[in-house]
């Protein structure tokens, strides 16, 4: 299951800490910048390419549709 | 007789009349049921009715400050209970009554009702905080359950945009109110569990009478809500009404606005935060970077690299040095030694016969031994005389 949003803020998180305890030493402290960026990436994306989109289920006689919806102005 | 000195006016009459009924202090505070007929609410804010049972009626007036205490929107054809006191208006010589406290009557048994299910689901574990599934920090579609018309689709929907223009509402129109509401809302969570339409579901409706939210106090819509996967907001009625759905939910909302601010994350407040973790990263890996430069620096800063030929000539120099020495050690050695050799020479020389000789003088011998007294020699010795240059035999005489 592609990991949960929270789930890569988490990792983020966690790798901000341990770089910014600095115990790491350059070669690791590299990867795990390099990491935390990607992780970060992926997290813009998500939030970029989500699409506006309001919708209304609607109940043909059983059958449901989801359709535009717009709230009466 | 002059009759109309005698009679009282009307003034007098109604003003006798109210204080008669002022007097009885039962009419001051009477806790009176009837059914609400005539209901007006006056622009003023005062509400006017009529009370009656089957055979009997009585003018009501509540003025505003007592009406804007009341949790329900009173109409005809409903039963109260009201709290009040009797009083004349003289002007049209009505006696009314003037209510404090209004609540529906009936009420009581539907509260009962209430009260009674959600001990028995509270008793069988179904607000228990461990049920409760966390919200998640990003759905990205917001399952909303609600009325498609009135205000709460549009608060909902204006807070989610403000919030993240770019969200996903899927909304599914329920009744939120009235016979079959229930089993509707029941379905509605179920079918969007099934269909795993949403990510986070917001279950929301405007304020009214516990009659008009009892839909949400349904033992179908507790157990709905209890079993769906998808996390669920309540937000039902006002923000003082506190229903089933409210306690089974995995978190209550105080409006359906609050309930939007709750499901929907601030994507400015969430791309700040990944920014600056961005910043984070990038600041600390520079600091890591530096460390290390400034040590590698301090390294080559040291003197072994950045001469490396001055420790070897370093040991040019202490070699030269001790060489220095031992030359000089010798020298010295050589010169004392000299000098000593010299010293013993020179005491040899002081001591040796030979300088004696050199000076005429001459070692006398007798059968080898120096012979240094002449009580030693007797005459007719052979004695063997050494002269500088050789040696000549004797004859003592």
């Amino acid at each position: 299951m592609k990991k949960s949003f929270e789930e890569q803020i988490e990792k983020l998180e966690q790798i901000v800490k341990e770089l910014e305890k600095g115990e790491l030493n350059l070669e690791d402290s590299v990867s795990k910048f390099e990491e935390g960026i990607k992780i970060s990436k992926e997290c813009n994306k998500e939030l970029e390419n989500a699409e506006k989109k309001i919708t209304i289920l609607i109940n043909q006689n059983g059958e449901i549709s989801e359709e535009e919806f717009k709230t009466e102005e | 007789m002059n009759y109309s000195e005698m009679a009282i006016t009307v003034t007098e009459l109604n003003k006798y009349i109210k204080n008669k009924i002022a007097e009885d202090e039962y009419l001051n505070e009477i806790l009176i049921k009837g059914e609400i007929s005539n209901f007006k609410n006056h622009y003023t804010g005062h509400l006017y009715f009529t009370l009656k049972d089957e055979n009997s009626l009585i003018k009501c007036i509540m003025f505003k400050t007592y009406a804007q205490k009341l949790n329900f929107m009173p109409k005809d054809g409903m039963k109260v209970i009201i709290l009040g006191s009797v009083s004349v208006f003289e002007r049209d010589g009505v006696y009314q009554i003037y209510a404090k406290v209004m609540q529906e009557d009936g009420l009581g048994d539907l509260y009962t009702k209430y009260q009674k299910l959600k001990q028995k689901l509270e008793e069988q574990g179904l607000f228990k905080q461990e049920y409760k599934k966390p919200i998640p920090m990003f759905p990205k579609i917001i399952g909303v359950l609600s009325s498609q018309t009135g205000s709460v689709i549009k608060d909902i929907i204006n807070v989610s945009t403000r919030r993240n223009p770019n969200v996903y509402i899927r909304l599914l129109p329920v009744p939120v109110q009235g016979e079959g509401a229930a089993e509707k809302i029941a379905y509605g969570i179920e079918y969007m569990n099934k269909n795993k339409l949403a990510d986070i579901l917001i279950l929301a409706r405007g304020g009214g009478s516990l009659e008009d939210l009892w839909p949400f106090n349904e033992e179908i819509v507790a157990h709905s809500i209890f079993n769906s996967e998808i996390p669920i907001i309540s937000a039902v009625g006002h923000e003082t009404d506190f229903t089933i759905a409210d306690f089974v939910s995995d978190l209550r909302a105080p409006t359906p606005s609050a309930a939007a601010e709750l499901a929907v994350p601030d994507i400015y407040e969430l791309n700040k935060k990944i920014i600056s973790y961005e910043d984070r990263l990038r600041n600390s890996l520079i600091k890591k970077v530096e460390l290390m430069r400034l040590r590698y620096e301090k390294c080559m800063s040291s003197v072994v690299f950045k001469e490396p030929t001055r420790k070897i000539n370093d040991n040019y120099l202490k070699i030269d040095m001790h060489i220095k020495q031992l030359e000089n050690l010798i020298k010295q050695k050589c010169k004392t030694e000299k000098t000593k050799y010299i010293e013993l020479v020179s005491k040899l020389d002081a001591l040796s016969p030979l300088k004696t000789l050199s000076r005429g003088y001459t070692i006398t011998e007798k059968d080898n031994k120096i012979i240094k007294s002449k009580s030693n020699l007797n005459t007719g010795d052979t004695i063997n005389l050494k002269f500088i240059d050789g040696n000549v035999i004797a004859e003592v005489k």
